[in-house]
């Protein structure tokens, strides 16, 4: 069994474009809430091959680009400092604080490596004792057993020189801001896979039936997107608002219990501020109290840190679908993938990023 | 960031108290922690992100889903062959 090749195959797509053009009568807004999704979308050229009444919006799913100002202030601040490894996920060197990012701390000699997974940072901490390590703890539902389990282990090998900074999100409560907005276009939801895969998608009937909404559980291959948008046009267009999984190789009702259970044991619900839409009640994940000594932001004092966001930047309302990135004066001028203005521009999740390396040179 | 990859499981040990396995990436071996997945064997597919398995792949599934888009482009076949022959 390939479980990618066979969800690529061309002629299973071309089915369900020409199925979706037999369907579809009205206009339709659908948002994909992952950047992996917009991503993958721009890169297949999906959206051109879609009936023109059907829209696709690009949702907040980008960790990256939702990591608050301050944060990535609290991070410069950390890295830039002596006898500190500060260790991150790639995608969120480039990405731009109030004054610099973590890539120009690296140029001026601060110890700034990315790992792949946060067991590595542990390891970094291990052969590190006389540093101090500190891992930019940022993600969706899907990495937080990843993160959580850094600490569980650094625990078990009674490290102290290991901490972490977080900034953990959580997709419902951003579903729930998007659709309770004045502003709100969307009629469908394209619901994040592998948050899913965690998390299951028990607290989605909920929000279906309170918005009056499809929502379906979609995969990341050509074939699991377009499936994804034929069953939320199928609905809209029967008017049958529901929950569906369209991605069951990999997520089940319920999610994975083993992976919920670790997470709870370090991480309690809390609010949470995203870059660009606000604070959101009861939105994200923080530390527990008894994990205080792993908390980076308690382990250093970060009381002096003042944010300045780009006054330009309209990173806000792509996040929450009110725009597209072409739609920004900036976009492809000043703010590049190379010289961002937003977070947006910078993550191979960013929506603008897609549209600078997918769709540029559109007519 | 929400990016993961399937991958086979080839062998499972113990590392510092934790789970992990060597998954085989179409060639490219990698270390991933299965704590997530207690129960996965040598053989499984496993879905890894940031080397962690998410879940195990189920097989029965992927063929399901496919099974309906065959279905659907026989269909779609006959649909688009019909509207020639009236052309």
């Amino acid at each position: 069994m390939q479980f990618t090749k066979e969800f690529r195959n061309p002629a299973l797509a071309k089915a369900a474009i020409n199925e979706l053009h037999r369907i579809t009568t009205r206009d339709w807004v659908i948002m994909e809430i992952c950047g992996g999704q917009t991503h993958a979308i721009m890169q297949y050229g999906i959206d051109q091959l879609l009936p023109p009444q059907i829209e696709l919006v690009h949702g907040p799913g980008c960790p990256v680009c939702v990591t608050p100002l301050e944060l990535i202030d609290k991070a410069l601040a950390i890295a830039a400092q002596s006898d500190i490894i500060f260790t991150s996920y790639g995608d969120m060197l480039r990405v731009p604080g109030s004054h610099d990012d973590l890539f120009s701390i690296r140029a001026d000699g601060g110890d700034v490596r990315t790992v792949y997974s946060p067991l590595d940072a542990v390891k970094i901490a291990q052969e590190n004792p006389d540093k101090e390590v500190v891992f930019f703890a940022i993600g969706f539902e899907t990495t937080a057993p990843a993160n959580v389990m850094s600490i569980i282990q650094a625990k078990n090998l009674g490290l102290t020189n290991y901490s972490i900074l977080v900034s953990q999100a959580l997709v419902p409560p951003a579903m729930h801001a998007i659709l309770g907005s004045e502003n709100n276009r969307v009629q469908g939801f394209l619901a994040a896979g592998h948050v899913c895969s965690i998390m299951g998608y028990w607290e989605y009937p909920p929000i279906a039936e309170q918005y009056q909404i499809p929502i379906t559980v979609t995969g990341f291959e050509p074939v699991d997107i377009l499936n994804g948008i034929l069953t939320t046009v199928n609905q809209l267009e029967a008017g049958n608002i529901g929950v569906t999984n369209s991605y069951p190789r990999v997520v089940n009702e319920q999610g994975n219990q083993p992976a919920q259970k670790i997470i709870e044991t370090v991480y309690q619900v809390c609010d949470r501020q995203w870059r660009g839409i606000g604070l959101i009640p009861q939105s994200g994940w923080c530390l527990r109290n008894e994990f205080d000594a792993f908390n980076a932001e308690k382990k250093f004092n970060l009381s002096h840190i003042q944010t300045q966001e780009s006054p330009i930047c309209i990173a806000g309302q792509i996040l929450q679908g009110f725009k597209k990135p072409d739609q920004c004066p900036a976009f492809g001028k000043e703010c590049t993938p190379r010289t961002p203005l937003g977070a947006t521009m910078v993550s191979s999740e960013g929506a603008c990023a897609a549209y600078y390396r997918f769709a540029r040179n559109r007519k | 960031m929400c990016l993961a990859i399937p991958g086979k499981i080839i062998s499972i040990n113990e590392s510092g108290g934790i789970k992990m396995c060597k998954v085989d990436f179409s060639g490219v071996v990698q270390e991933a922690c299965i704590e997530t997945v207690p129960e996965a064997k040598v053989g499984d597919f496993i879905i890894v992100h940031a080397g962690f398995a998410l879940n195990i792949l189920s097989e029965e599934d992927a063929n399901e889903t496919l099974e309906i888009f065959r279905q659907l482009e026989m269909i779609d076949t006959e649909i688009r062959a019909n509207e020639i022959r009236q052309e």
